[in-house]
């Protein structure tokens, strides 16, 4: 695997209300895929949101691709983010969806479509792209999500308990694809998951905020799989 | 389990409540259809034409049309950016600011018309005082006070409502603030926006005391349907009165079935 970190956390907090998050620390090298657990409430998805530059980090740095974007906004990290309901922009089509990212950068339309058709085959969301979002099902929409957030061919994808809400059928199906993108992407992933199963099927390395660890992680934590980092 | 005498104890006390609300609720919509078919019965078609063929009329109708768009339309561009601001954004002073937005609501109308008048009194104010003071500008900047207010709350209630992970999502796609804003929240609020386009625009219609003071109600000249009315019966044509008033109640209608059918009726306020 490759040693360079394609996300770093160094010493990072984040105050965010009255809940704070203090001196995290988390490397994944470039091209692996790695989990982060913890119970609800935890501060799993502050720290994604703190990578994806949405939250802003009061101490410590936040590196990608070994560049320091602690301060950077959004747009210039070059991360796909794909939120725990998909946030899909109900206003526009599938397509639409699809090709924002690509469309905000002034990529020419050709290219736009070419790059949004192939995402689509990937995803077998081609049928859905003339659809409004609003009437897709939950793993619809967040096929729909991952392909946004990775049109623009992002280095780092960050997803947020992608899988949470979708039937048993739906999340083998779902876990199949982000297999099929690992293999067809060079991406570097952090995966948010309260799932121990879903994590060690996915991930190369876990990360636990230990706090609030939950029990059947506890239990499993010398049993074999991917290695398990705890946070704090 | 309940008995059949607890079971029709109860659903007598049920009736009771629903009638008694039912009949104030039916009361103060009667009320209102009263005093519409009241104005409607008072008139004729014939004297509702004559009094819209009188060329002041005419000209306060015009005025009318044209000073309620222009206010709306300079509403809507202070209210999507101050309500935005407010809905999205915590920073110091923001109670005060939401408190000020609300004067203009619970001001009396008098007292907004005569604050303007003595604004202009003030430099640099006065500068422009000759142009705008008893001229059209003081009509619709007389509307846009009050009508904006009520735009203001109007749009913070419509991007209340939008999840803000959408436009946090189209940063990480690579839009700016600014498009950010323009391709995700602005479409998605299209319903709240129309809606507040409309409101202020009713408010601006309705608009009287401030346009008294700061305007005048000179005819064919600062002269808009609200004081039309005024107008007409300070000169004892109380069918004109009327008939303006059912062009009023007409437009207003109009307003609000726009602002029902394809506004979003949660911030209606």
């Amino acid at each position: 695997m490759n040693t360079i970190p394609g996300i770093e956390l160094d010493g990072v907090t984040i105050r965010a209300g009255a809940f704070q998050i203090e001196n995290v620390g988390l490397v994944a090298p470039q091209g692996s895929y790695v989990a982060l657990m913890g119970k609800t409430g935890s501060g799993k998805t502050t720290i994604l949101e703190a990578i994806a530059g949405l939250r802003r980090v009061t101490q410590g740095s936040i590196r990608i691709d070994d560049r320091d974007v602690t301060d950077f906004p959004p747009a210039h990290r070059g991360i796909g983010y794909v939120p725990q309901d998909g946030a899909l922009f109900n206003h526009m089509s599938v397509f639409e969806n699809l090709a924002f990212g690509l469309h905000v950068r002034r990529v020419a339309r050709e290219q736009r479509k070419e790059r949004v058709l192939d995402l689509a085959t990937l995803l077998e969301i081609r049928h859905l792209l003339a659809r409004s979002p609003v009437h897709l099902s939950g793993g619809e929409k967040q096929r729909v999500a991952l392909g946004r957030a990775l049109a623009f061919s992002p280095t780092t994808l960050l997803l947020d308990e992608p899988l949470a809400a979708l039937d048993d059928e739906t999340r083998e199906h779902m876990i199949g694809l982000i297999e099929g993108i690992r293999r067809e992407m060079p991406v570097t992933v952090l995966h948010v998951t309260h799932s121990l199963a879903e994590a060690k099927q996915l991930a190369d390395q876990i990360y636990v905020i230990e706090k609030n660890l939950p029990k059947d992680a506890e239990s499993d934590l010398p049993s074999q799989g991917p290695p398990m980092v705890k946070l704090r | 389990m309940i008995d059949s005498d607890t079971r029709r104890r109860l659903r007598a006390q049920d009736i009771g409540f629903y009638t008694v609300f039912a009949t104030i609720s039916a009361t103060y919509v009667l009320l209102i259809l009263l005093l519409l078919g009241a104005d409607a019965l008072s008139t004729s078609p014939r004297e509702f034409f004559r009094a819209l063929a009188k060329p002041p009329i005419q000209y306060s109708i015009l005025l009318t049309m044209a000073s309620c768009t222009i206010s709306a339309i300079a509403s809507m561009w202070v209210a999507i950016p101050v309500g935005y601001l407010l809905s999205r954004h915590k920073f110091p002073g923001r109670s005060l600011v939401d408190a000020i937005l609300d004067i203009p609501i619970v001001l009396p109308p008098l007292v907004i018309g005569l604050s303007l008048l003595i604004l202009f009194q003030f430099w640099p104010f006065s500068l422009i005082s000759g142009a705008v003071v008893y001229q059209i500008p003081a009509v619709i900047l007389a509307q846009f006070t009050v009508a904006c207010a009520f735009a203001v709350r109007t749009m913070r209630a419509t991007f209340d409502q939008i999840d803000p992970r959408h436009e946090q999502v189209a940063l990480t796609l690579g839009a700016s603030r600014m498009m950010a804003f323009l391709l995700v929240v602005l479409p998605e609020a299209r319903r709240g926006m129309l809606t507040a386009l409309t409101l202020a625009w009713a408010r601006a219609l309705g608009e009287f005391g401030p346009l008294l003071i700061f305007a005048g109600t000179t005819r064919m000249k600062t002269e808009v349907l609200s004081t039309s009315v005024f107008l007409e019966l300070t000169i004892g044509d109380l069918e004109a009165a009327i008939a303006v008033s059912l062009l009023m109640v007409l437009a207003a209608v109009v307003v609000l079935v726009i602002a029902r059918v394809w506004g979003t009726r949660e911030v209606l306020t």
